[in-house]
């Protein structure tokens, strides 16, 4: 199929808009359902995941045929730039609405309970804190054990993936097979250690401000992480099967971007999560 | 041509040669025109809908006592009329327009992502059964105000899960449909095309495109806790857990005041383009507009807690969000002041647009000075929550957004057409319109002056003949736009053919190209001088 490289690549009709909003609408009015105890919410909510699946399987499988094809030109390369950038930045105020919350809890509302001896005349303002009406105990998450070798390992990943990329680069596929099967494992390992600490950790969700923002932050994070880490299997399974070249290879690196966001993330969670 | 999945295949990459028809030319289309034209369509059902929310407010309120709805429901109403007049009606209407023009604007072929771009509209309709269908759920659609404020938007029923979930989907349509404008802006424009070329919309939908960017997730954060609040036993806005009821109001309005220049500042850039045009005049202080734009668009992630004067703040943070909100004006101004210096010894003409505009200009002002009224911090503390609050925000988002709305439909209607509008029944619409506007509102600075409260089915003795008069203003403004929906219409099956140029004064690419604007367009990029 010759192609005229010079235009800018435009995609023909396509089912996956439509299909994207069917499987949210499902997605969603299941998940509601679901909260709210209605019969057929589970159901509903499945087809939605399964369609949700079938959409990322399809529509994904579309645009790499596309550009194993070589439509791409340079100029669609560089929107696919932009709009990975964007996406991440996103991704970033995400967090920081979260940060935000946790920075909000700690240096104003626990101080001003403290401070307002009109509810809870003996709560003293500290950190960690479920509040002044959950007076159960727990233990609080320190720095040192899991959370420093998961932060080791996260760096870790860092490199293994710089130095794929490297590999790509100089055209070793071998160092970059190696480098990014590497960087999976350490993912997956990262993962299994977190759901470890979950297990283990002495308090949950509903143990007041401490554990929601806990939960909530490395809850997200680690969602993050599962979705980075399948991206790339499937950038491994890509190299594989001959994919990308030294030159043409931004589906590489936009995973590589939002795994060193990850990492990045995870730096913060580190610092006022677990240490501060 | 065959349009059948084989076909389609083999025309990768060469769309014009064969585009589904009829329904499937909409659901799988990758045109900026076609979908920008669903996004207007879309919004403008919205907005009549919301509208009509609003008529049963305004019934409720003709007369004191309770007359036609129980108070739940009343809640019900304007909560749900707000919720889908700025996430329905207005912000799909701006994007739609950015569909249109800005590929049009720059000479680019399309979108940089067309199908991201038809996945940004077709997940409004989910989000809108979601919204519309909570009014059928146990316990009616949500009552919290649009704002959804906890302690109230945790203790409410699935109504309330129903509206998160549609604000999470339009925040995904938004920020997707943002990436998309912004790449399309950055990679796409024609070659000599600068950025200080551009045309004043498409900055200011650049600018716009970068506020949701930043604005939105938050927003998700905002709702994700309150989900895990009403569900999962987080205490993020109990006091109880050391959280705290004002930490929702703070993530909330840090999403929430940049979405005020989200829906203000693609207006902005349609009086940008439509005064020069009648005022047969370049803008004024094209530089400056981009820079105060940008100004606002800065500053309008440092003054959100000005919408919390009342909740607890320590003084010294009052006194921040006062000064920094008032700073606003400054860049506000400097637009202000160049729209009356593009049209200073112009050679004017008032066609529609034109009449839309002057009068936004007009009225917007009214509503940006009542809003540094309400920034004041003692005088904001007296109006919070009354109707001078509700009067300032409908002069900054009816006559400022929507009536901007309207003069750009009224302004591109030829171009997307290939016909005129009927200019009589335009002008018509217009004096209706701005007429019933002010008659609804402007009597809402008293009340609220008096100290009547908002979200209230059920008012004073004293307020009555200024609720009366609000009212018979609301159905004039509400049945005006059926006319504008005739206009629309009737521009849409025929009238005086369109010059590709179609106004004396216009600049600009869009008016290059043939009107009714073909499907597809600049194929070849145009070279810019």
């Amino acid at each position: 199929m010759s192609q005229d490289n010079k235009s800018y690549f435009l995609p023909g009709p396509s089912f996956w808009p439509l299909i994207s909003s069917i499987s949210l609408f499902l997605l969603a009015g299941g998940f509601t359902m679901m909260l709210n105890k209605v019969a057929m919410g589970k159901p509903i909510f499945i087809a939605g995941a399964i369609s949700l699946a079938y959409l990322l399987f399809g529509w994904f499988k579309e645009v790499i045929g596309e550009s194993v094809s070589k439509f791409y030109n340079k100029q669609v390369d560089k929107s696919f730039r932009w709009g990975m950038g964007f996406f991440i930045f996103s991704e970033v105020m995400f967090f920081f609405g979260f940060f935000g919350a946790l920075f909000y809890a700690r240096n104003v509302s626990v101080p001003w309970l403290a401070d307002a001896k009109l509810l809870w005349p003996n709560f003293v303002a500290g950190w960690p804190t479920s509040g002044p009406g959950l007076t159960e105990a727990f233990t609080a998450m320190g720095p040192w054990g899991l959370p420093a070798i998961n932060t080791l390992i996260l760096l870790t990943s860092g490199i293994t993936l710089t130095w794929a990329h490297w590999g790509l680069m100089k055209n070793k596929r071998t160092q970059l097979k190696i480098g990014l099967a590497l960087t999976v494992l350490l993912g997956v390992i990262f993962l299994y250690l977190q759901m470890h600490e979950y297990a283990e950790a002495g308090f949950t969700i509903k143990t007041g401000i401490y554990g929601a923002t806990f939960y909530m932050l490395t809850g997200f994070h680690g969602l993050h992480v599962t979705m980075g880490a399948v991206m790339l299997a499937i950038i491994l399974f890509r190299v594989m099967k001959g994919h990308f070249d030294s030159h043409d290879h931004f589906g590489f690196e936009a995973v590589a971007w939002y795994w060193h966001f990850v990492d990045v993330v995870w730096l913060f969670l580190f610092i006022f999560v677990y240490w501060l | 041509m065959s349009t059948t999945t084989a076909a389609h295949h083999d025309d990768h990459g060469h769309e014009s040669h064969g585009h589904p028809t009829g329904l499937m030319r909409w659901v799988k289309s990758t045109n900026h025109k076609d979908i920008g034209t669903m996004y207007l369509w879309f919004s403008f059902a919205m907005f009549m809908f919301a509208g009509a929310l609003a008529m049963g407010i305004r019934a409720e309120l003709f007369q004191p006592g309770l007359q036609f709805v129980q108070p739940d429901v009343f809640n019900q109403l304007t909560t749900l009329h707000g919720l889908i007049m700025i996430f329905g009606a207005i912000m799909p209407a701006f994007v739609g327009f950015a569909n249109w023009q800005v590929p049009l604007m720059i000479g680019a072929p399309d979108m940089a992502f067309p199908r991201l771009n038809n996945m940004s509209f077709w997940l409004l309709i989910p989000a809108a059964i979601l919204l519309l269908a909570s009014f059928f759920v146990p316990g009616g659609a949500a009552s919290g105000g649009w704002t959804m404020y906890p302690p109230l938007s945790v203790q409410g029923g699935m109504s309330v899960d129903m509206s998160i979930f549609a604000l999470h989907i339009l925040g995904v349509s938004s920020i997707v449909g943002s990436i998309n404008i912004i790449t399309t802006i950055f990679n796409m424009r024609a070659p000599g095309m600068t950025l200080m070329k551009m045309p004043m919309f498409v900055w200011t939908w650049l600018i716009t495109a970068y506020l949701l960017i930043a604005a939105m997730p938050v927003l998700a954060g905002a709702l994700t806790m309150l989900i895990t609040d009403r569900h999962f036993g987080t205490t993020f806005f109990n006091a109880a857990g050391g959280g705290d009821p004002v930490l929702f109001q703070h993530v909330f309005w840090f999403f929430g005041h940049p979405e005020v220049y989200i829906m203000i500042l693609p207006a902005f850039g349609i009086l940008s383009t439509i005064i020069p045009t009648f005022a047969r005049k370049p803008l004024f202080g094209y530089a400056s507009m981009v820079y105060a734009t940008a100004a606002i668009a800065v500053l309008s992630f440092v003054v959100w807690a000005h919408h919390m004067f009342t909740t607890g703040m320590p003084v010294a943070g009052q006194l921040f969000f006062m000064y920094s909100t008032m700073l606003i004006s400054v860049p506000t101004g400097v637009k202000v002041f160049n729209w009356l210096a593009t049209m200073w010894k112009g050679s004017m003409t008032f066609e529609t647009p034109m009449l839309f505009s002057v009068a936004v200009v007009f009225l917007f002002t009214i509503g940006g000075l009542t809003g540094l009224v309400c920034a004041i911090l003692p005088v904001d503390i007296q109006l919070q929550d009354t109707y001078y609050v509700v009067a300032h925000f409908h002069y900054v988002l009816f006559s400022g957004a929507a009536m901007s709305i309207m003069g750009g439909v009224y302004y591109w209607l030829p171009k997307w057409t290939g016909h005129m509008y009927d200019e009589k029944l335009g002008k018509w619409h217009f004096w209706t319109t701005t007429i019933a506007f002010n008659v609804t509102f402007f009597p809402m600075h008293f009340t609220g002056l008096a100290g009547m409260p908002r979200r209230i089915p059920d008012y004073s003795q004293q307020f009555a003949e200024f609720n009366m008069i609000s009212s018979v203003g609301a159905f004039a403004l509400g049945i005006s736009q059926l006319l504008f929906l005739y206009v629309v219409i009737k521009c849409i099956r025929g009238g005086t053919k369109a010059t590709n140029q179609v106004w004396e004064g216009a600049h600009g690419l869009e008016w290059t190209v043939a009107s009714p604007a073909p499907f597809h367009t600049f194929e070849t990029p145009p070279q810019v001088k």
